[in-house]
Order: structure tokens, then sequence, then C-alpha cells
């Protein structure tokens, strides 16, 4: 069976797995999970680019086909997030920008009203915004009329590796959204960045189960191998819980003399 | 939140299982909110000019030592140096006093600290919110402030004079600076000065306040453990390395992403060892004496204490990698701050 490829602000990408670069041990093991896992989209904090030390400079350890999308953490409000993408696309960091903005240190959620905020503004300038929020149906609407290239729901608290949380109100985002949907944050084994993919979701965005695991490189393999499986999974129709829940006594069969009820 | 009663039962049990079992927990913790990044910074003393009698620091208004406060084109000259050793978060630091190195100094060296670094930071004496937000305005992200001691009767007797005597004033500069609108604000107990439990519960409470109040705050805490000074020794009670190791892995326990500070009070060994279990950030090269590192020759310099590990940066760098852990220099892009 073959797919489609994920357009994101008219560009191709074969790859559904997308990748952190936080919390990696050293550098080495982030370009060989970039590597193993094939990413083509690969997410940088600007608040970590080291442009004083060449060695240090994790832009140095991407590979040049692969497409940099500039996050805007540390960012706590809308204004802050444009200040951020602006000073990102000054230094050469490109015009793709993850909008994060968050206003809480302790869960770490998304403010999804700034968010709203700074993609609007971005998209205006020319920016390709992919915006991170807590999913949410009206936000996720909002998104698509402020401009955004894409809606990057949580699946669970981020860093926390619990899985898809979120179940439900992502899969309304997939069923209502036309943008491509990629679950972000909380996936913590390659079961649930396939589980994500089977609902439907366009691509899952990993880090921290990559970047912390005793051998990253194998792990970002199995993370691409497990959003292809359940990208697979997806096409080929899986039938889902609900298309299973049929009732064991026909209420409908009276209608039809041929068909024996029981 | 533990009651005080589990805290101080778990500081006490000084059995290897408990310690061990703390420290397991405490590093997966880290490892999974911080990875094996571990931050940098290097401190910046601009002055020793104190208005404040505190009885356990070499600073204090009553010790006859050479004061000091460097011109701007002195520490520029520090600076510089600073920098070139690849430090890109700077703490600058004065003894309390407002009226030799009142806000408009400090504004002109965060500025100029601001063409050097990405994040700036100041350890300075207290203010009021309208002063934070000048400094705010002026590049300045990160304030750290330590209550000392959360006993107000132990408070008392090591602070007799100066602004520091306030309690309340003290107690409430972090939630000031937070609404003057600073990113990190750093907080911390002088273990050694007061019962280890009770300031560490304290702590723990005034953490819990602030998180509640300015949850946009990225909060970070320092457990410095009273030092000699030239050899004078101060400490009233003494934290051993058990009990040290128990407070931070606590920490990090019940603060899964708050960062946890290590200053060079500590030996290489102990601190190599923490890096393991719950630190996120250290200093490095560091000098604790105005003008220590471009201006004055050793001799002639008066440190605000002891610096156990002299190592410097590119040692500290080279053993970091050397443990797998990735040393980070850079935690923050210098942007515009408006109120």
């Amino acid at each position: 069976m073959t797919d489609t490829p994920l357009v994101i602000a008219g560009k191709s990408f074969t790859s559904r797995f997308f990748l952190g670069t936080g919390k990696f041990k050293n550098k080495k093991d982030l370009s060989d999970s970039i590597a193993a896992g094939g990413s083509q989209i690969v997410t940088v904090a600007l608040r970590r680019i080291d442009l004083d030390h060449h060695e240090e400079n994790i832009l140095e350890h991407i590979p040049p086909h692969v497409t940099l999308l500039t996050n805007t953490s540390g960012a706590r409000t809308a204004q802050e997030a444009v200040r951020i993408a602006r000073l990102a696309r000054a230094s050469g960091c490109g015009d793709w920008v993850k909008i994060e903005v968050i206003n809480d240190s302790k869960y770490l959620l998304p403010d999804n009203q700034e968010t709203i905020k700074a993609t609007e503004i971005l998209a205006a300038e020319g920016f390709v915004v992919l915006p991170y929020i807590s999913p949410d149906l009206y936000a996720a609407r909002a998104l698509v009329k402020a401009g955004a290239a894409t809606v990057m729901p949580l699946g669970s608290f981020i860093g926390s590796n619990q899985g898809i949380k979120t179940k439900e109100f992502i899969q309304v985002l997939i069923n209502e959204i036309e943008l491509p949907i990629v679950v972000d944050a909380g996936i913590g084994a390659p079961s649930d960045a396939a589980q994500a993919m089977e609902m439907g979701a366009d691509a899952v965005l990993v880090n921290t189960a990559v970047a912390t695991a005793q051998n990253p490189v194998v792990l970002a393999r199995a993370f691409a191998l497990a959003v292809e499986a359940g990208r697979l999974a997806y096409l080929s129709g899986l039938p889902l819980e609900r298309f299973i829940a049929n009732a064991s006594s026909p209420l409908t069969g009276f209608l039809y003399d041929d068909i024996p009820t029981n | 939140m533990m009651t005080f009663q589990q805290i101080k039962n778990i500081l006490n049990d000084k059995s290897p299982q408990s310690v061990e079992g703390l420290a397991q927990e405490a590093a997966r913790t880290t490892r999974q909110h911080f990875g094996r990044a571990i931050g940098l910074y290097g401190p910046l003393y601009l002055s020793n000019f104190c208005s404040s009698h505190c009885t356990y620091c070499g600073f204090h208004s009553h010790n006859q030592i050479q004061r000091m406060k460097l011109e701007p084109e002195q520490y520029r000259k520090e600076m510089q140096f600073i920098h070139a050793q690849g430090i890109c978060n700077i703490l600058m630091l004065t003894g309390e006093s407002y009226k030799h190195t009142p806000v408009t100094y400090l504004k002109e060296a965060a500025v100029i600290a601001s063409e050097y670094f990405q994040g700036v930071s100041l350890e300075v004496h207290p203010m009021q919110t309208s002063e934070y937000k000048e400094l705010f305005t002026a590049g300045v992200d990160g304030i750290t402030v330590y209550q000392e001691t959360y006993d107000r009767t132990r408070y008392a007797e090591v602070h007799l004079s100066g602004y520091k005597k306030d309690y309340d004033f003290r107690y409430g500069t972090p939630h000031r600076a937070a609404e003057a609108g600073m990113r990190q604000i750093s907080l911390g107990v002088l273990l050694g000065l007061s019962d280890t439990a009770n300031d560490v519960y304290a702590l723990y409470q005034h953490v819990r306040e602030l998180e509640k109040s300015f949850p946009g705050v990225e909060y970070s805490v320092s457990f410095p453990r009273l030092r000699t000074v030239k050899t004078e020794a101060l400490a009233i009670c003494d934290v051993d390395d058990i009990q040290f190791v128990k407070i931070i892995a606590l920490t990090r326990i019940l603060f899964p992403r708050v960062g946890i500070n290590l200053s060079t009070r500590e030996s290489p060994q102990l601190r190599d060892h923490l890096l393991e279990i719950a630190i996120t950030r250290i200093s490095a090269g560091s000098n604790t004496s105005v003008g220590g590192y471009t201006l004055l020759e050793e001799k002639d310099q008066d440190p605000q204490f002891d610096i156990k590990d002299e190592r410097t940066v590119e040692e500290i760098v080279q053993l970091l990698k050397s443990k797998n852990f990735d040393p980070v220099f850079t935690d923050w892009r210098h942007i515009e701050n408006t109120l």
C-alpha cells in the first residue's frame, strides 16, 4: 500500500516522525537518532542554540536535508513568542516555527489563547507556524483561521511519557480539522506513537522518550517503525473500537423476512 | 506535599538504604525532566560594600576587609574574561547596599552584561517591585535571593543590622521580583544556620506559594552549606554529606522540574556525585572576590567564601562530557524585556 506524503505549507515529507532535540546526553546521540529515525523535521529550542561555541552548536549536528523547526520555548506570552520567532529567523534558523507559549513551569501546559495570538501575528509575517496546544476544538479552529500550518495537540504532560491521555479530544481534532494534526508531548513508547497514527494523526513528535533512553538510536528506529505501522493500519481502514460495538441482538431484523432473528 | 514530620523523619534516617532509595528516585526524576543537560553559569562580584551585619558572612559590614566597587570599565573587563571562558549566563552579585550599589548602578551593569551574556541574573539586596521592573527592562532575567533561615528567632540572632534584618521584606522579595516579570527566581537556605528540617520544609512551602501565585516563573533552589571564610569557622550546626545528599534528592522528588544549583563551595568529588542525582546547574571557573578574575592579585582578594572546586570552565566541560553529561552554556536567548 502506498501512502501520500505529508504536506505542510506546500512542502512534502515522507517521514511522519518528528524528533525533538532536548535532553540528549551528547550531540552524537542526537545526530545518530535523527538518522536512525529518518526524521525530516526536527525541532530545536532557540534558547538552546549556542552560537558562541561552534562544537556545542546543535545546528551543526542536524543534517542539511532536515527541516529545522525552531521552537519558542521560554516564551510566556504571545509577544515573547513573536520576539523569539523573529530572532530565530534573523539568526538564520528559517521560517518554520513551533509556537510554544507556556506560562506554567510546573505542568508546562501551553496557553492556547496566547498561542493563537502569536500564530496570527507570525503567519501574517510569512512564518510557517506549527502551534503546540492543549487539544481543544475551538482553539484548533481559531488556529486554522489564524493561518497555522498544522495543529499540534498534546497527548499528555510534556516529558511525562504517559502516552495519549487526551485521546478522545485529539480524535475530535483529527475528525474536524483540515490541517495536519501532529501529536506532540507525552508519547513515551513506540506503541503510543502507533496508537496516535492508528487514530488518524498525520504525524507525531517525540523527544524525551528517545533522548533519555539508554540507547536513543535504537529507540528512534523503533519509533519510526511504529509510526509507519500505525499509519499503515490507519490507511488499511483498521476497524477501531467504535465500529466493533455491534448489538448482539438485531433490532431491525423484523423488517426483513429472509434474515432470521434470534 | 509531605508534612513537616515526614520530612524530618526522612532527613533523620541515615541508613544507607534510605539514602540510596531517595537518590535512585531523584536520579530517575532528574533524567526524565532534564535529561543529562547541566547548565553552566559564572558569578561576577561587582561590589562588597554592605550595610548589613550578618554574623556568618565574609562581606558583613563590621568585617575589616578592603571594600571595593567595580566601575563600568572594570566590570566590563571582568565580563570579557568570563565570556572568553565560554560562559553565557552570568550571575552578578553585590553586598547589600542601596547606597553603594543603587538601582542605577545595577541597571548600567545589566545593560553592559547583556552585550556579552544571554542570561543575566542578580544576587543583590532586596528591592521594591518598581525597582525590579526597571531592572527587568534593563535586561535582568533572574533574581537570586536566599532567606538564609526561615526560623525567625535565629534570623534575628544572625542578622544584626541593616536591611537584611527585616525578615518579612526579605521573604516577600521573590514575590516582588516575580510580579515585576522576572523569568527565573532562585531561592535557598544557608544550611547550618538553624534546624535543617525546619528550614528545608519552610523553603518548600515558600516555593509552593510562589508556584501558585506566579506559575510562569522558572524556579530553582540552592542549598549552600556554611563554610569557613579565610579559615574562620562559622557553622552553627553541621550538615554532613549524608544529610546534604538527602536534602538534594528529596527536593528533586518533591519538585521534579525545579532547578537545583550547586556552587563551588562544595568539593569536586561531592559535586560530581550530586550531578548524577539531581543537580541541574553549576557554577564554573568561579571567583568570589570583587575584581578577582582580572583586577586583583590573589593575595589581595577578600572572597565572600572560600572555593573548594577550583577547576576551570574547560576542565568542568571536559569532566561533564567524560561522564556523559551535556554541558549547556546557553539556555536563554536575550530578548527585549517589556512590562
